[in-house]
């Protein structure tokens, strides 16, 4: 029953896609890509014990891009019946009429449509109830007022669930779908001493609700990050190692690719212009990309435009080997769509081996950085700066908490500046690295 | 042209879906014999347009329909929420029903009889924005900022100009029976830009925007103006050195600086932060958290503002609210959840991103009252310090009361003299103890361009902020020199 209920989902969806297809076509549209979606949820949070929100999510959607030689316009919709699909199918071809001939403008090469569907395994829908979903939470949140007396008080703790197909289809006769699912609970909590009161949390998120963390251990690390920052002080300016716990190091990543990406390339907008094939982190240091991995959360088998996904190397030898491009940058760029129309899948940023207790030996005396706040980063210049909190190190030992301190420097001296990459890998995001250490940034505080 | 917000509504949402009055009391009798003290369904009806140009051709143009309702039924502290993109009164029904499961079996409630509440604050006109310029007109507009920008220095080298209309018509039903509606349009226009002198390449973005039509730009050299100022700030950043590290004075100018004001103050003092305890202000009212000559309104009632509603998305009308009234902290902003928790009143502010959401305690336009000072005085008074006039955004830890904002255009101050421009940093200080070090307050209150988007619980609403130029003393700079 379930699972034919599905299929008639994936089904409409495909229907759908077709139709818009063919009507854009007979408004004499050259091209048209479409992307039809459609998920359903759930969602509670408990807080102190009682339950706070129960959330039914129900979430549809179409959007298409349509090409009249090389003039385009996009219009999408939330509302599915007739009148709106057409009306969105009209928007859009009004719209190509007012862009400009663009040269690069277009569908993704036909010979680069994914051809091969290996099954990955993304799709396990958590048959949950409200119920089940609220005792799992008030668990969660008991593990996590049970750590410690100075738990005084609570942010809310939240189960989640979400499943969901989406379907692209474009004129080349390209069709593909997408289903998965994603999990979550996570959980938040607040700790009091004399006037410090501080707030932390804890998450796992999987496409398997069998691969989350269970909610006792959830709750017990929440609790433990939250009450270890209890009487945080900044230190006095200066400057030091730093390492960034794996949770926010993936943001370092992160700005790698905006840097590599295609917009950021022919916009001229990047602190590594041109850098393709130039060594910009240490020899050590190898980024990849793997889209296949079974289960994974950023797995996938064509890109936002339905070019074939393949395994690769963006940077290797310390060395980038690989710009991200869709097919827009990469004309503009006399280039190849590398299939990251939408972005990337399952990055993986190799570790040296180290243990977090030898990269704190290996520092010395630093700052150990557990959160981020605000987001001064330049992607044209590189320049950082960055509100932190976590803990002054010396010899290798945690000494306090620290809290309202900057930590900056230069993107491209910081990748320089990589010393080492820890084996505690978080596997909870698309993005996958341990903790990493840089040898020295500014540190601004009293 | 029909300028009545329910005559709209009806037309917009009730009237295509064929729901009427007696379909409404249907939904409503769903929670007959609960427990519910609140109950709204929140429909929503609208559309959005944006165009932008790349290398002087128009590079994008997109059209989003939304359209959708939520209904929410609180019991006590419990919410129940559900929402479609399908407004039908099976829907409606469904989703009434999964909302109603947190609530316990209850008193009966009596049948509606609906109470069209005709508001009287119309704070914007309830016109459609997207029509009220021809399209050939939008992309001229596009290509005058763009051409403006090019003309106005050769090391101009990308220019990304982009301009955006929403027209939003909302409809909310509340279990005391009341009908509100709201027409809201909201455009936004936005010039970035990209210099190259020299191989040193910098890029900077000025705008605007409001509750009006696109038209707005056209007048008084607007578009023209957003176009200079972001050439003119890339240009400053260019020459801008490194900027320094470590606790020092900062002057903040005028208007879009006041983003200190919204993280500093303005999170810390939304009611279900207060109720829960967990904001580092909760339980200071009649405190003094800041300094002396100090005043903080909330005030959702500015005409045409991009933070104002005429109703908040509970159909309560918005007010002025003074959160700090010469340094004493008066009070917090309200939804209804959380002022009858609180046994407060709602102030109007409770907003939510979309009917897919669940709305909450925001801000509307948040800003400080004018002092003596005249602001050249306040720089003159700073031997060695800051002086920051544009941010890029900011973000606070409500708990620790930590905030943090970023500069993209601040200048060093020397012997009371402005030096050498810095490069971007964030600054990071305390909420309530980096207010009461406001030792100058400027008489040049100003109001930002209309760009603000807060982001609070992954939900997204446009606001206002403001301020006269301030200094700060001890603030932390974030630098590297």
């Amino acid at each position: 029953m379930e699972e034919r209920m599905e299929t008639g989902q994936e089904a409409t969806l495909q229907t759908l896609a077709e139709r818009v297809l063919e009507e854009a076509k007979q408004r004499g549209a050259t091209a048209v890509e479409v992307n039809t979606h459609s998920g359903e949820g759930l969602s509670v949070e408990v807080r102190l014990a009682e339950v706070d929100t129960l959330e039914y999510h129900r979430d549809q959607g179409m959007g298409l891009t349509v090409y009249y030689g090389q003039k385009k316009g996009h219009a999408s919709t939330a509302d599915l019946s007739e009148k709106a699909v057409l009306e969105t199918v009209e928007a859009a071809c009004r719209i190509a009429k007012y862009t400009a001939e663009d040269d690069y403008a277009g569908l993704a090469d036909a010979e680069l449509m994914a051809t091969e569907f290996p099954d990955l395994d993304l799709y396990h829908p958590w048959g949950i109830t409200a119920d089940e979903a609220i005792a799992l939470a008030r668990t969660c949140e008991n593990a996590a007022r049970d750590y410690s007396p100075l738990i005084t008080n609570a942010d809310g703790t939240g189960v989640t669930t979400y499943r969901g197909f989406s379907v692209y289809a474009n004129t080349h006769g390209f069709m593909g779908t997408n289903r998965g699912s994603r999990h979550s609970i996570s959980c938040g909590m607040v700790a009091q001493e004399g006037d410090s009161m501080q707030r932390d949390y804890w998450y796992s998120t999987a496409r398997l609700s069998e691969q989350l963390e269970t909610p006792e251990a959830i709750g017990k690390k929440a609790a433990e990050r939250t009450v270890k920052r209890l009487h945080g002080q900044p230190v006095s300016t200066t400057t030091a190692p730093v390492l960034y716990l794996p949770q926010i190091a993936r943001s370092l990543i992160s700005h790698f690719t905006s840097a590599i990406s295609g917009s950021a390339q022919y916009n001229k907008a990047s602190f590594f212009l041109d850098a393709l094939g130039e060594k910009v982190f240490p020899e050590f240091v190898r980024l990849y990309e793997q889209p296949f991995i079974p289960q994974a959360l950023g797995s996938a088998c064509f890109d936002k435009e339905g070019v074939a996904l393949k395994n690769k190397d963006l940077v290797a030898g310390g060395i980038i080997q690989s710009y991200l491009l869709g097919s827009y940058s990469a004309r503009k760029l006399g280039m190849q769509s590398t299939g990251n129309a939408g972005g990337t899948h399952n990055l993986t940023l190799e570790s040296t081996g180290q243990s977090l207790e030898a990269l704190l030996k290996e520092m010395g005396t630093g700052l150990l950085v557990s959160e981020l706040i605000g987001n001064s980063v330049n992607g044209i210049t590189g320049d950082y700066s960055r509100g932190a909190s976590g803990f002054w190190v010396e010899n290798g030992e945690i000494q306090y908490p620290v809290e309202e301190v900057t930590i900056a420097g230069n993107l491209k001296d910081m990748y320089q500046g990589i010393v080492a990459i820890g084996n505690d890998v978080d596997y909870q995001g698309s993005t996958r690295t341990g903790s990493i250490l840089i040898e020295a940034m500014t540190i601004a505080g009293k | 042209m029909n300028t009545n917000p329910l005559h709209v509504a009806q037309a917009a949402i009730l009237d295509p879906a064929g729901l009427s009055e007696a379909d409404l009391n249907r939904v409503f009798a769903t929670f007959n014999q609960t427990s519910i003290d609140l109950a709204d369904i929140y429909f929503q009806s609208s559309r959005t347009e944006s165009w932008s140009l790349e290398d002087s051709i128009v590079k994008t143009g997109a059209y989003s329909i939304e359209q959708g309702f939520g209904v929410r039924a609180v019991s006590g502290e419990q919410t129940g929420f559900a929402y479609s993109d399908e407004i039908t009164l099976g829907a409606l029904l469904e989703s009434a029903r999964a909302a109603r499961a947190i609530s316990k079996s209850g008193k009966s409630q009596k049948a509606k009889v609906w109470h069209r509440h005709d508001n009287p604050q119309r704070l914007y006109l309830p016109s459609d924005p997207l029509a009220s310029l021809v399209d050939t007109e939008k992309i001229a507009l596009l290509h005058l900022a763009d051409k403006t920008a090019r003309a106005e220095s050769s090391y101009v080298q990308q220019v990304i100009p982009t301009l955006s209309a929403s027209y939003e018509v909302i409809l909310i039903a509340d279990n005391e029976g009341r009908l509100v509606a709201d027409v809201r349009p909201l455009v936004r226009m936005n010039v970035s830009v990209i210099v190259d002198k020299g191989g040193q390449r910098e890029s900077a973005s000025f705008g605007g925007g409001g509750r009006f039509g696109l038209d707005w730009f056209t007048r008084e050299g607007r578009a023209e103006s957003y176009a200079r100022e972001a050439v003119r700030q890339a240009l400053v950043n260019v020459e801008a050195v490194a900027a320094p590290a470590g606790s020092m004075d900062v002057v903040l100018g005028n208007g879009w600086p006041g983003i200190l004001l919204h993280e500093a103050v303005g999170h810390g003092l939304e009611g279900d932060f207060n109720r829960k305890g967990t904001s580092a202000f909760a339980g200071r009212i009649g405190e003094q958290v800041a300094s002396r000559g100090v005043t903080v309104v909330d005030d959702g009632t500015l005409e045409n503002r991009r933070g104002s509603l005429s109703v908040d998305d509970e159909g309560t009308p918005t007010q002025c609210t003074t959160l700090i009234e010469d340094g004493i902290l008066k009070g917090y902003m309200q939804d209804k959840l959380n002022a009858r928790l609180m046994s407060a009143e709602p102030t109007g502010n409770g907003r939510r991103q979309s009917y897919s959401y669940l709305p909450m305690p925001r801000m509307t336009n948040t800003y400080m009252h004018a002092g003596d000072y005249a602001p050249e005085e306040i720089i003159a008074s700073v031997d060695k310090g800051l002086y920051a006039v544009s941010f890029g955004g900011g973000q606070v830890d409500i708990t620790s009361g930590k905030f943090v904002f970023s500069s993209s255009e601040a200048y060093l101050i020397e012997n009371g003299k402005l030096g050498k421009p810095v490069k971007g940093a964030t600054l990071i200080g305390d909420g309530p103890s980096a207010m009461t070090r406001i030792s100058m307050i400027g008489n040049d209150l100003q109001l930002d361009s209309g760009v603000g988007m807060c982001g609070k619980a992954g939900q997204s609403v446009p606001v206002g902020v403001g301020q006269p130029t301030l200094r700060i003393n001890d603030l932390t700079v974030g630098g590297t020199a």
